[in-house]
């Protein structure tokens, strides 16, 4: 369990990190999400008590990370965006040294093999470090995150660097992960986000620009009243009939798809939905439908959306249309 | 700290910086040792001992050169920072490996004394309290260069900076002297002198042991290690 309460971070007159707050529960994956420079590793590493905080408090299993660092370190797994590794070891000296500098208690040859087959490195363990591949790095930083085996693990852009079908593999290892410890990843690619956490927090300027899962997010986020529509017949007279519907707001004739097949735009009055009218209409007309479909947008719509300062405001609003 | 002593001891191995190191010292000292005992058919070590405070100013900075400077370098601070270990385990940690790494150069001076011992009487206790002064006089060179190697991330800069500042405590002496010809404040002097490694040093090489001398290094030594703990805790807050 991670609770952050108006975490902010100063460099200089620069403020990195601007008051952040948010809860993780036991078992429950986060997605951090921002741009380049938003203050995601900053937070990380302040929740990892690399840097500390300006202000704030960040409590890891209850403890207080400035408080008694040592004994919240040891509840933590890390990996940083660059892993820490040296590399003049092998990665099984590696791992034994960090198995002895986080004084772990566990059977250390069955834990030290139980996790390197689990990143899958068991393969190259006689080998020197730096003579790996980049993937191969990454998950022995991963290992390294996972000896002790602490409940709690922050992740900073565990994928960066991995091939396809490894970036698979390690997904599926943290989805895995995520159901006995608590997990915070942090990530711009946002299918991974999407597939893997159960969370997503968007970071944007040192603000927590949003909070909630990728599912409501997109929901709220997306026009659900919009929809497009593809039908064959006279242009002109498609149009003006469905502007004649009740509870439309807006009908836009887009590109000619086929040869007579229009594509409509159509927008509806909030909380209408329009499916059922269009259809029927259509039916009546005897104009086949095509396509349609409703506008939903993607973790990679709303993340520009937010990020590029469209969304933040139209989200808050949202969030009050709901209280009220 | 076991856990960090035991790997910078080993990485001293991996890099090759140990053999370098030993390499370079026995060289050193081995014809320092024919050229001030042997040489002359003498068998006081007095005069071997001095220079090899000089030998001491430019190696231990090879030791302690990439002790942070590499770690912060590579990022691998990252790691240690954030595990379950003080600060204070971390640099002392690294501090006795080097200090240990430091004892396997300067042990070469009992080899000399046994090889001595065959061509005539050697002092053991001038050997021995000599053997001593190396130590205790590293141990506080060593505290020092890992202050330097704290304060970059560039193992060169680390190396160049260690031996001029270590140089510079080599010539407090002088520069006491220098300062006391030209204007003659005495308490400037006294300070400078109050604080000189190699008068102490000398002592030492004389066989006369000062307790004073021994808690002057060893205070060296602490004060430089806590300044170096500083120095994390600085970087973490700001």
């Amino acid at each position: 369990m991670i609770e952050v309460k108006e975490l902010t971070k100063n460099y200089g007159d620069k403020q990195a990190v601007k008051g952040i707050s948010f809860t993780v529960n036991d078992g429950e994956i986060l997605g951090f999400l921002g741009p380049n420079g938003a203050g995601k590793s900053t937070t990380m590493n302040m929740l990892t008590g690399y840097i500390s905080s300006t202000s704030g408090t960040a409590v890891i299993n209850g403890v207080d990370i400035l408080e008694d660092p040592i004994k919240a370190k040891a509840n933590i797994g890390y990996l940083p965006e660059i892993p820490p590794l040296y590399v003049d070891m092998t990665v099984k000296s590696y791992l034994n040294f960090i198995y002895d500098l986080r004084k772990c208690k566990l059977p250390r040859k069955d834990h030290l093999l139980s996790i390197c087959n689990l990143c899958k490195i068991t393969n190259v363990k006689d080998r020197i470090i730096k003579h790996l591949s980049k993937g191969y790095k990454q998950r022995v930083g991963l290992a390294q995150a996972l000896i002790g085996n602490p409940p709690v693990l922050i992740l900073d852009e565990p994928t960066v660097g991995l091939d396809p079908s490894q970036m698979k593999e390690i997904r599926t290892l943290i989805k895995r992960l995520g159901k006995s410890h608590t997990v915070i990843l942090s990530s711009h690619i946002l299918s991974e986000i999407q597939q893997v956490c159960d969370r997503v927090i968007i970071i944007n300027n040192g603000v927590v620009a949003a909070d909630d899962t990728a599912d409501n997010l997109s929901k709220k986020m997306s026009d659900d009243h919009r929809l497009i529509v593809r039908l064959e017949g006279d242009k002109d007279e498609i149009l003006r009939k469905l502007k004649s519907l009740e509870g439309i707001k807006s009908v836009v004739a887009d590109l000619e798809k086929e040869s007579g097949v229009f594509e409509y735009e159509i927008e509806a009055m909030e909380n209408v939905d329009l499916r059922r009218k269009i259809s029927s209409a259509a039916q009546e007309n005897g104009w086949p439908i095509l396509l349609m479909k409703t506008t939903e947008l993607t973790l990679e719509d709303i993340f520009l959306k937010i990020t590029m300062g469209e969304g933040v405001d139209g989200l808050n609003k949202d969030d009050k249309g709901g209280n009220e | 700290m076991g856990a960090i002593f035991r790997r910078e001891l080993g990485s001293f191995f991996t890099s090759s910086i140990a053999y370098v190191f030993l390499g370079v010292f026995y060289l050193l000292s081995g014809w320092f040792f024919y050229s001030n005992t042997i040489a002359y058919g003498s068998s006081d070590m007095a005069g071997f001992f001095s220079m090899l405070f000089l030998v001491i100013v430019m190696l231990v900075p090879i030791l302690t050169m990439k002790t942070f400077s590499e770690e912060k370098k590579q990022k691998t601070d990252q790691g240690l920072l954030t595990a379950p270990i003080s600060l204070g385990a971390m640099v002392m940690g690294k501090y006795f490996a080097v200090l240990v790494m430091y004892i396997f150069g300067i042990s070469i001076v009992l080899v000399h004394g046994v090889i001595l011992s065959f061509f005539g009487t050697v002092d053991w206790t001038i050997v021995l309290s000599n053997y001593a002064a190396l130590f205790l006089m590293g141990a506080a060179c060593i505290s020092i260069g890992m202050l330097i190697s704290a304060l970059t991330e560039n193992q060169i800069v680390a190396a160049v900076v260690g031996m001029l500042a270590l140089l510079l405590v080599y010539m407090l002496d002088l520069i006491a002297e220098l300062i006391d010809n030209l204007i003659s404040v005495d308490f400037i002097t006294d300070a400078l002198m109050a604080i000189s490694f190699y008068n102490k040093y000398y002592e030492f090489t004389c066989g006369i042991f000062n307790l004073s001398s021994v808690l002057f290094y060893i205070s060296v030594a602490v004060i430089f290690n806590f300044l170096t703990v500083r120095i994390f805790e600085k970087r973490r807050w700001s």
